[in-house]
């Protein structure tokens, strides 16, 4: 048979054996199980084979990205663009054909947007491919997930290099010293949040690095800014703030890259939910869990506890029900407290786990005094509980049990050996 | 070695790796985390604990035979207070800025667990030249990561080198700011030094597979 024949497969598949003993083997074997189903089979036994495997759910995560990255490549264009008008006193009206998508405003998503993508596959697959040699096992497909999500909760300005040392930090640290895939106790998306938002904090909060340029223009007099909805609350600049409830659901306003189209990543949900990868439990729960604090915070307001005067005002009078609408909540809901590794197993425990994120989110956002965001860390938080809620969700369940059984009769048939067995074998 | 004999060089040499009070014991965290953001402060940290662990392990040593077992806790307390209390007063006649760095964390070598840990575990059995070289070589150890991790977190959270700026200024932008580096905020934090201590600890085993336990 000559070579010319082969189809590009049947090459790979060669090339795969020929490699099969050698160090870089894992390498071979993960590009071509990137692009093709594997050619060996099990060699014993009867097998059922679930559709559904890690890549499968992996590509279906990816799917509900993509229209929120590409409306991120829109809007990082409309902010800039929205943003020198402001400065130059113009008054923009938002018409969705003629300044939103626009090949101007693609174009700034395409060079500032795109390199984030980039970088963050191209430091995080290389991480798992050194992993993987180094450890002679199969690259595996958790980064694919995770480095889709790592450019949407950046803000738009953030350095490339800083990206890179933070993804390399988040999968070493995050994941592969646990294990690898499957393994790790924090996301690693927010972990590599995380890491960002401590090591350089200058650029992960304050009102500059949210629009394209706001932070080279700074000082010169075409100045530009970029306040997010939540930074201005959190000054008490209730004036400034001028997006309505519908902007703010559209995600027609500033923020980290990927997070401001509640309603694209509500769509996004409602995918992930009906196909069946995402928990609708941990969903609704963290939804109810947020909805319950900014109510109690709205309530301290109308009571009169806090005042017009206090540094909290801002954030605790804002609307309880809008906190859904601004910053990363939304987000951080739908595609990373339903990570099913680091989230919470038990059915019960979603509950728990979902309301406490949402709960506890809300309650950061409000008091944590350098950064008005929250879920990030209420997430890594519920991250390293989740286990523990689970613990305790089994025992309990086995305490229920047992004690159903305690007061259970059990009816004696034969003889009371018999009931005893029975009762043994029930334990 | 002809001023040591084999087995006594051991006592020295095996702390600073194989036998490592930080990395394989996993003692005296507290302090490794608190105060090694400089590597000026984790220098003195070492020196004072070299100079508690050292003297008060050959006291300890001569008093063995005398100390009653059950009040032998009380009695350690007092020779470590003791010598800590001259090194906090040393500390705060010649170099009263570090000592302010330093804060609490000297009063707290006292409840350092490397120093009870080798009172207990090898000056009340041996005698005191030994108990000399074990604690010289405890607390060498202990320094040794002591400076390591604050080499790490000083070069990459502040730019500097016991005080110096090595990286260029990152207010002028020169040096290697130039190119828009810029300090590493998260090594500045505490949690920051339980990672590299972290690190320490993976790289030494995956160099000596021995370490590992297996469980």
């Amino acid at each position: 048979m000559s070579n010319r024949r082969l189809t590009f497969k049947k090459r790979l598949h060669i090339l795969k054996h020929h490699f099969r003993d050698k160090k870089m083997a894992p390498a071979f074997a993960a590009f071509h199980t990137f692009l093709f189903t594997p050619d060996e089979t099990t060699h014993s036994g009867a097998h059922v084979r679930g559709a559904d495997d890690l890549k499968r759910t992996m590509n279906m995560v990816i799917l509900a990205l993509v229209p929120v990255l590409l409306f991120s490549m829109f809007n990082a264009g409309y902010q800039h663009y929205a943003a020198i008008d402001v400065a130059n006193n113009v008054s923009r009206e938002l018409s969705l054909w003629e300044n939103f998508l626009t090949w101007d405003n693609f174009w700034i998503g395409i060079i500032k947007v795109l390199p984030l993508v980039v970088v963050s596959y191209g430091v995080g697959l290389g991480v798992e491919f050194i992993f993987a040699i180094i450890k002679g096992h199969e690259v595996e497909e958790g980064y694919l997930v995770t480095g889709m999500l790592v450019p949407l909760i950046v803000p738009i300005d953030t350095p490339l290099w800083m990206l890179a040392i933070s993804v390399i930090f988040g999968v070493v640290i995050g994941k592969e010293v646990f294990g690898g895939t499957g393994m790790n106790i924090l996301n690693p998306a927010l972990t590599i949040r995380a890491f960002l938002f401590f090591a350089y904090p200058t650029w992960m909060s304050g009102d500059k690095v949210w629009v394209y340029e706001a932070v080279e223009r700074t000082g010169t007099a075409d100045a530009i800014s970029g306040e997010t909805v939540l930074g201005a609350l959190a000054q008490n600049n209730l004036a400034e703030l001028n997006y309505s409830v519908s902007d703010m659901f559209f995600g027609f306003i500033p923020g980290s890259v990927g997070e401001t189209s509640t309603f694209l990543i509500l769509l996004g949900g409602l995918f992930l939910v009906f196909s069946k990868i995402a928990s609708w439990r941990i969903m609704l729960s963290a939804v109810i869990g947020s909805l319950v604090m900014g109510y109690i915070f709205n309530v301290i307001v109308d009571m009169g506890i806090i005042t017009e005067y206090s540094n909290f005002y801002g954030l605790m009078s804002f609307e309880y029900w809008q906190h859904l609408l601004v910053g990363g909540l939304a987000f951080g809901i739908v595609y990373m407290a339903t990570d099913p590794v680091t989230g919470s197993q038990t059915n019960r425990g979603k509950w728990i786990y979902g309301f406490l994120i949402g709960f506890l989110s809300v309650m950061i956002r409000v008091f944590n005094p350098a950064y008005p965001e929250g879920v990030f860390l209420a997430i890594l938080l519920m991250n390293v509980f989740a286990p523990t809620i689970d613990h305790y969700v089994v025992k309990s369940n086995i305490k229920k049990r047992l004690k159903r059984l305690k007061n259970a009769t059990i009816l004696p048939k034969d003889s009371d050996s018999k009931a005893e067995e029975l009762k043994a074998e029930t334990v | 070695m002809a001023l040591l004999s084999k087995k006594d060089a051991n006592l020295i040499i095996d702390p600073l790796a194989d036998n490592n009070p930080i990395t394989i014991q996993v003692l005296g965290i507290c302090s490794a985390l608190a105060i090694t953001a400089e590597l000026k402060a984790s220098v003195v940290m070492a020196i004072s604990v070299l100079f508690v662990l050292g003297i008060g392990n050959v006291v300890i040593s001569l008093m063995r035979n005398i100390i009653p077992s059950k009040i032998r806790i009380i009695v350690q307390l007092i020779v470590v207070a003791t010598l800590v209390i001259i090194v906090d007063q040393i500390l705060k006649a010649f170099a009263y800025e570090l000592s302010k760095t330093l804060s609490v964390f000297v009063g707290l070598i006292i409840t350092n667990c490397i120093i009870m840990g080798r009172f207990e575990a090898f000056a009340l059995g041996n005698g005191p030249w030994k108990s000399f070289l074990d604690g010289i070589g405890n607390s060498l150890g202990y320094g040794v990561i002591l400076i390591i991790v604050g080499f790490f977190r000083e070069l990459l959270g502040s730019g500097t080198l016991f005080g110096f700026p090595v990286l260029g200024n990152p207010i002028a932008k020169t040096g290697l700011y130039a190119t828009g580096y810029e300090n590493n905020g998260f090594m500045i934090i505490p949690p920051a030094a339980l990672i590299v201590v972290g690190i320490i600890i993976w790289v030494q085993r995956s160099r000596n597979k021995a370490l590992i336990e297996d469980n």
